[in-house]
């Protein structure tokens, strides 16, 4: 079946693509609108990812089986707080190992290269126990005992490219969050996301210097590590029965899907970048309309006299679908090359974590072919036009 | 109805519009083309020819009276059996009605290509000799737009032909073109239909070539008559 199809391919004059050849001009219009169109919803689409990814980054890195947040928390940039006896609380529930506390914060630091102020989330971890799963930061808790000491995320958006070099060197930078002095110690690479341009990470302690209004027994986060042999649906059933309504516990994955959650559903973003990406797509239909039903037009005296010659309606239809395919795969190429130069330098320009994943390039391929399809179904109607007895 | 003619018409009429708007353009025309006949028809221009010329054509489909072409009954013929009829005839038209972006060999061979019979090269190889025979030899892969009039009909006369067709169809062939290339133009036609076998029934007002014509017949207002008056041709 298949191969009959192919051979029937192969001894078929390829007409579309000759009359696409035929006029370059036209060709290169429906190229550069499928290409045009194409990179408006790669980018669209690298966008949101990049917003979900960079919005999660943190939430994804916490190496914890469960997290406790607030009741009233609503993402990671506004997890609210909740009251550390809690935490305490819950180590009476059989099966939790261990559950420590995480302060998070934002706050203007000034960039110790060009003394500009720009936001930065501060996490506070307690020094003595890994809270990320950063092998990097782990090596460097030691550091965090120091008091106003901080580890710097050197993918942060801005100019840090001589505090990185000092840093590594083994010399300390030392700038100012609020009224206090603190040291660079180490650093670390997690990247930027869109509500703050950096991140820091110090102990519990210098957190709390830092915030000098916040409260120990208020944290944003808890993370509990249960014991090996204990089952994390069972410990987690206790847990919520033990626990008064304030506070709420999910494993590390429920944990992720709450924030992505948030980001889909609460941030107009989510939204946007999908509308982007629809208009995209509608400004490809109409371009690839346009060339099509021209092109179907202006042979319509070919097309009748092919009708006159004994070929059928269905012979016509493959000329243009033949039309909207090439034009799909020559449009969709360029258009994913440059794609991938843009998220290169998006990625670069804003440390956004940008990247194309095989699933959407063909993704937008198949939206592409719909698009083309889709569009030469529309144009052919115009085909009705080619009536043979209206040749002679 | 004898198989020794290759088109029989029969009472035919023909309508056009519908309702109030509903006009007669045939009336009872009767006909009948000998195998290998050649049959020029004439007349006013809005008399028929044309019209008689697409309903036996298969590109128009009758409405009452009997079309018989080649033995097949097309009066009342679904589309699907018109196409399959369209496919047996050669058409030369008025302009050439070549596909600009196919080579000159490339467009002849579409008149192959439609009967699904022959593989690729085969009908690359059967376009070429015809374009030989037309004298196209050389221009072969050139697009029709590099091609003057006379050559583009040749090559629409090798399309026309190259699936050695039972009839050919031919509506002034001859209008676009000066007196030379038009009278080679005929020639060429002539030549290869009588060399073929194969009947032909071309509508001109040129009486420049009516020589060529085993019978002329002559239609106005939508009546065939056999003897025109000499004095009535254009």
């Amino acid at each position: 079946m298949m191969r009959r199809f192919l051979n029937a391919l192969q001894q078929r004059t390829p007409l579309g693509l000759k009359q696409l050849k035929h006029d370059p001009i036209r060709l290169l219009t429906a190229i550069a609108g499928i290409t045009f169109a194409d990179i408006l919803i790669f980018m669209q689409l690298g966008f949101a990812d990049a917003l979900y990814k960079s919005n999660t980054q943190y939430p994804r890195a916490l190496q914890a089986d469960l997290v406790m947040i607030s009741s009233e928390a609503k993402n990671f940039g506004q997890l609210s707080t909740f009251a550390r006896r809690r935490l305490y609380q819950s180590l009476d529930v059989p099966g939790v190992q261990s559950a420590d506390a995480i302060y998070l914060g934002s706050t203007q630091w000034r960039n110790p290269q060009t003394g500009q102020e720009t936001s930065m989330l501060i996490v506070g971890q307690n020094p003595e126990q890994p809270a990320l799963d950063l092998p990097v930061v782990n090596a460097q808790l030691d550091l965090l005992r120091l008091p106003d000491t901080v580890l710097f995320d050197q993918a942060s958006r801005g100019d840090y490219e001589t505090v990185i070099a000092q840093v590594r060197a083994g010399v300390p930078v030392f700038t100012e969050i609020g009224l206090r002095t603190v040291a660079v110690g180490g650093l670390f690479e997690v990247g930027a996301s869109f509500s703050d341009d950096g991140a820091l990470i110090t102990s519990d302690q210098n957190f709390l210097r830092l915030f000098g209004r916040r409260d120990a027994g208020a944290v944003s986060l808890g993370l509990m590590q249960l014991d090996e042999a204990a089952d994390s649906t069972q410990v987690l059933e206790a847990l919520r029965d033990r626990l008064p309504g304030d506070v709420q516990v999910l494993t590390h994955a429920e944990y992720i899907d709450f924030e992505l959650n948030d980001i889909q559903s609460e941030s107009p973003i989510g939204f946007v970048f999908g509308l982007g990406s629809a208009m995209g797509f509608i400004v490809g239909v109409v371009i690839v309309y346009q060339v099509l039903s021209t092109d179907v037009n202006s042979h319509l005296g070919e097309y009748a006299t092919f009708r006159a010659m004994g070929y059928r309606n269905a012979y016509l239809l493959g000329i243009v679908f033949e039309e909207a395919v090439i034009l799909s795969v020559l449009g969709f190429v360029p258009g994913l090359i440059i794609a991938l130069g843009a998220y290169q330098l998006t990625a670069a320009a804003t440390a956004l974590p940008l990247a194309m994943p095989v699933s959407r390039a063909i993704s937008v391929l198949l939206l592409t072919f719909v698009m083309c399809g889709g569009s030469g179904a529309i144009a052919t109607r115009r085909l009705q036009a080619a009536d043979p007895a209206d040749i002679f | 109805m004898s198989q020794n003619f290759s088109i029989v018409v029969h009472q035919l009429d023909h309508f056009f519009g519908t309702g109030k708007l509903r006009k007669q353009a045939l009336f009872n025309i009767n006909l009948e083309i000998a195998a290998g006949e050649i049959v020029i028809m004439t007349g006013p221009s809005g008399s028929g020819k044309t019209t008689l010329l697409t309903l036996i054509g298969g590109l128009r489909s009758a409405q009452s009276g009997s079309l018989r072409v080649v033995g097949h009954e097309i009066c009342g013929a679904t589309e699907n059996d018109l196409v399959q009829a369209r496919r047996h005839n050669g058409y030369i038209f008025q302009a050439h009605n070549l596909h600009g972006s196919l080579t000159a060999l490339e467009n002849v061979q579409m008149g192959l290509e439609v009967h699904r019979r022959w593989a690729k090269a085969d009908r690359h190889r059967q376009a070429a000799a015809m374009l030989e025979q037309v004298g196209l030899a050389e221009r072969m892969h050139y697009y029709p737009g590099d091609l003057s009039g006379g050559q583009k009909q040749r090559v629409a006369i090798a399309r026309a032909l190259v699936s050695r067709p039972k009839i050919v169809l031919a509506d002034e062939p001859t209008a676009a073109l000066d007196k030379k290339s038009g009278r080679d133009v005929v020639d060429i036609m002539h030549n290869l239909a009588k060399q073929q076998g194969c009947t032909i029934l071309l509508v001109t007002h040129d009486n420049r070539i009516l020589d060529l014509a085993d019978r002329i017949v002559y239609m106005e207002d939508g009546r065939l008559s056999k003897q025109p008056e000499p004095s009535a041709l254009p």
